[in-house]
């Protein structure tokens, strides 16, 4: 976006003392790990006001300073404690270069429009802050399983080798005894031939069900849909239970078929809702118009309606898979040591023997989601330009 | 429009008449889009709905009680359960004999940790009277064998009892190498002169060739038909003269003796086992739960106790469930509102931000809600722990001593980050497919009619993203109320929710009537939001992944 507003550097008396308040936080938590957290914030404040007045008076080009800048906190930080605090000073240097001069130049106007009050300005880079922070709370947690599952020692937490960077913090030892261990294998096993029979269920049925529920005239169409939706809202634990005293009672309780069908009975909503959202934007001319020509109704179902609806038909059964594929609570009652799944093995090894196996096998997982994420993306697009829909 | 040289009803192409043509095409396109439907249908009501309707069934059955001691529960039918007096002989007799019988098909153990579940200590005095009981009438088998050589052999009694048809099925299935044993029948006509005894023996006969699957010929008979006979013998049947039957003799002969019998005073048998059996409150719990279908598995889930005179209150110490049902609904709702609070900002501004950078960051909220929810839950774990990645970050930043580490997992603290982080999606998607739909234009409207910024937001932009809350609130808070695999890892024992009562009831104390009981209450609470949910939202407009 061009700018909106033109934009003019700021007099010192605003950019030293914005610079300064900056410099004392970050003071204090240097000062605090240091003993003493006045002495901190007074210095920071002062170092960093400073540094701001000659970046921007005494030095030549903006360039220039910001690499000198870089380079002084990566070595105050590598002074103080090693890599990890090298790489944080780095950090620190670049921001504050960066910093320095988006107030220095008047950047931080740019984007915004012209009739605003500082005041107004303040809180909207506030409030982008505290946005970040929560995106950072959402994604934290994942990213920080990723590097601990190379941890070398079975600890749950970063070592002090991890932190050096040392090589010999890494290993892959718990990907080995993932691959290796016959507990994992064999719930790895029992996952990959539960999980694609449950989504085929679903999806047959769920397909065929949502393209009636979208014909024109369906009685009691309200009270199906709130049977069919069912299975997602009713809490886990009573389905779990409601399917453990009845499978028992029929003797399915403990098979895998027992186990399939209670899956698939889950990813059915999935199913329903994202084929019934693709066929909302089908034109149901196309059918009257194959019929016309003389296909038969099968012939109508498989060479016209389904390839148009067949992203949204993708993407439900990738749900469908995602439900089974992460269930724990159901199978933990339907299923019985033979049918032990992934999660389930996830779920016993985070009660009762903490190994940090899991870790590895959650980054694994992580990557397979992120996989799947890209392929319902693409579909969803693939989707709207079928459907003649600009991709938003 | 109309054919003006037509009078009459309009007519489709084959004659028949418009109207009628219509209402039939109309009537078979229903009839296709519930074909259509239909095999999901009969899926789901088969694989989901009969569940739960059986789990709901086993919330007020209690058929154990009554199938178990049939004869005990019927005669206490007349007893009353406030007088001071514990019930009449008649009535230890019959459970002298319902025991015996449960005793030999091992069900009285069931039957004991049922009722234990009302009153502590009943399961081990069953274990303990099921021990006992089988030697209780064998007073009576003693005389009867002193009497005679001839009722010490199980065979004379299969020939006393059994019809002669099934004595030579029997004869000559002992010597073939079939696998089915001829079905025991009673000699007709004996149970109007020994109603007792027959019945005894009729018991005993099905569940020796039935549940036991042993040779009828080879079994030693129960002492209770002994005792059975003895009753029978002493009221001096009517019909014995007449009896013609291999060993009618001896009955006879018997029925002389048995006035000068020793006799049991099966009360005071059974206060010799144990002196709960005198005591009043093992005959009120029975009496209580003899009923085919009760309350008292709801009664207990509210805290309360079902007694011969009406549901009470427990004593303060021994509530829990109302306790545990407030804690998970003030912890969903503390987890609903921060996950608004957290929601909120970052709906905004994802609605509000050009295109291309906001696809980018959903991503940031997309990944999380594809993420597996164990290893959110693990990750939670890892970073919650008094050595984990957030303790340890704190006291590196020196903002914690290290040796006053934050408890912040395996308590509500725990429960509550994790969930509000594995929940946020679901409150940030419906919102920002709501904040989508306002008009930007709005805010600027309203400020350039001179509204502050908080005025133009909270009279003019939030009422129309109430909605959105609403939305996301009801999912979010229906999603966490029964929720249990976070509070189950993350919430030690004050974190955790009433689904993992549900769980403990199932998997560790087997009290299956109270699991169920408690889940009921829950899906009752689910099914009124779930309802709620349909009337603001609608279900159809429930969006995946944005």
């Amino acid at each position: 976006m061009a700018a909106l507003t033109p934009v003019s550097r700021t007099p010192v008396s605003f950019y030293v003392p914005v610079v300064g308040l900056f410099g004392a936080l970050a003071g204090l938590f240097v000062g605090t790990a240091q003993g003493s957290t006045l002495g901190g914030i007074v210095l920071g404040a002062a170092i960093m006001a400073l540094i701001a007045l000659i970046l921007t008076k005494a030095l030549p080009s903006e360039r220039a300073g910001r690499l000198a800048l870089i380079g002084l906190g990566a070595l105050a930080g590598y002074a103080m404690g090693g890599i990890a605090a090298g790489l944080i000073g780095l950090l620190f240097g670049w921001f504050f270069g960066w910093f320095t001069f988006w107030l220095f130049e008047g950047r931080y106007r740019a984007k915004l429009v012209p009739y605003l009050t500082p005041g107004q300005v303040l809180w909207h880079f506030t409030f982008r802050f505290i946005c970040g922070a929560i995106l950072v709370f959402l994604i934290t947690p994942i990213l920080v399983v990723m590097p601990l599952s190379f941890n070398a020692e079975a600890f749950f937490t970063f070592t002090p080798e991890m932190l050096r960077f040392d090589p010999a913090g890494y290993s892959l030892r718990h990907y080995r005894d993932f691959f290796t261990n016959s507990d994992w294998q064999s719930s790895l096993a029992n996952s990959v031939r539960i999980a694609p029979v449950a989504t085929l269920l679903s999806v047959s049925f769920g397909t065929l069900a949502a393209i009636g529920l979208s014909q024109p005239h369906v009685p009691f169409r309200r009270a199906i849909m709130a049977i069919l939706i069912s299975p997602m809202i009713v809490p886990l634990i009573i389905s779990a239970a409601g399917m453990y005293f009845f499978y028992s009672r029929i003797g399915l309780q403990g098979t895998y078929i027992g186990v399939v069908l209670a899956h698939a009975a889950l990813g059915i909503p999935f199913v329903i809702i994202t084929v019934t959202a693709t066929l909302v934007g089908f034109d149901s001319s196309l059918t009257r118009a194959a019929a016309n020509m003389g296909a038969n109704p099968v012939t109508t179902f498989f060479r016209v309606q389904m390839p148009l609806i067949l992203p949204g038909v993708i993407s439900g059964g990738l749900f469908a898979f995602i439900t089974s594929f992460d269930e724990v609570v159901v199978v933990l009652f339907v299923g019985s040591a033979g049918q032990k799944t992934l999660p389930w093995q996830m779920f016993t090894g985070l009660r009762e023997q903490i190994s940090p196996t899991i870790l590895a096998v959650a980054t694994i997982l992580v990557i397979i989601s992120i996989a799947l994420l890209t392929v319902v993306e693409l579909l969803r697009r693939r989707s709207e330009r079928l459907r003649g829909m600009s991709p938003s | 429009m109309s054919d003006s040289t037509h009078t009459g009803p309009m007519l489709a192409a084959d004659g028949t008449t418009l109207k009628s043509s219509l209402n039939r095409a109309l009537r078979r396109q229903k009839l296709r889009a519930l074909m259509l439907i239909a095999p999901l249908l009969i899926f789901v009501l088969v694989t989901f709905i009969a569940p739960i309707a059986d789990m709901l069934f086993r919330s007020v059955e209690n058929q154990i009680v009554s199938d178990t001691l049939p004869r005990t529960t019927q005669m206490l039918g007349d007893w009353d359960a406030d007088a001071a007096d514990i019930p009449a002989p008649q009535v230890f007799e019959a459970l002298y004999v319902d025991m015996f019988i449960a005793t030999e098909r091992k069900l009285h153990t069931r039957l004991g940790s049922r009722l234990n579940y009302e009153l502590t200590g009943v399961s081990s005095l069953f274990r303990k009277s099921g021990r006992k009981v089988e030697d209780m009438g064998e007073v009576y088998q003693d005389q009867f064998e002193d009497l005679d050589k001839f009722w010490k052999k199980g065979a004379n009694l299969n020939a006393l009892f059994g019809a002669p048809d099934w004595q030579a099925a029997q004869a000559a299935w002992d010597t073939s190498d079939k696998k089915a044993q001829p079905k025991f029948k009673l000699r007709s006509g004996l149970e109007t002169v020994l109603p007792q005894a027959s019945e005894a023996f009729d018991v005993y006969a099905r569940f020796t060739q039935g549940e036991d699957g042993k040779n009828l010929s080879k079994a030693k008979p129960w002492a209770l038909i002994y005792s059975a006979l003895y009753n029978d013998l002493v009221a001096q049947p009517a019909g014995l003269a007449a009896l013609d039957a291999p060993g009618a003799d001896e009955l006879r002969a018997a029925a002389a003796r048995v006035g000068d019998f020793d006799t049991v005073d099966f009360t005071a048998a059974f206060k010799k086992i144990d002196k709960d059996w005198v005591s009043q409150d093992v005959w009120r719990v029975i009496k209580t739960y003899s009923p085919r279908f009760t309350n008292g598995y709801f009664l207990n889930s509210i805290d309360m106790k079902k007694t011969a005179d009406g549901p009470q209150m427990r004593a303060e110490n021994e509530q829990l469930y109302i306790k545990l049902f407030i804690r998970t609904l003030f912890m969903s709702l503390v987890i609903t509102g921060s996950c608004i609070l957290l929601g909120y900002p970052v709906a905004w501004i994802l609605a509000n931000l050009p295109a291309k950078t906001a696809n980018l960051l959903m991503i940031l909220v997309l990944l999380p809600f594809w993420t597996s929810l164990l290893v959110r839950t693990s990750a939670w774990k890892v970073m919650l722990q008094q050595q984990g990645v957030i303790n340890d970050t704190l006291v590196w930043l020196g903002l914690v001593a290290d040796d006053s580490r934050l408890a912040l997992i395996n308590n509500q603290t725990g429960t509550i980050i994790a969930m509000t982080h594995i929940l946020l999606p679901f409150m940030i998607l419906p919102l920002f497919s709501v904040m989508k739909t306002i008009p930007p234009s709005y805010l600027r409207a309203a400020k350039s009619l001179g509204a502050t910024n908080w005025t133009a937001f909270w009279r003019v932009y939030f009422p129309q993203s109430v909605p959105g809350i609403g939305a996301g609130s009801i999912l979010v808070f229906i999603l966490s109320i029964g929720y249990y695999i976070t509070p189950e890892i993350v919430g030690g024992t004050t974190g955790t929710f009433i689904s993992n009562r549900i769980a403990y009831h199932i998997s560790s104390s087997l009290n299956w009537g109270l699991a169920a009981a408690l889940g009921a209450i829950l899906l009752a609470v689910v099914l009124g939001l779930y309802w709620a949910y349909d009337r603001i939202v609608g279900i159809d407009n429930v969006k995946l992944g944005g």
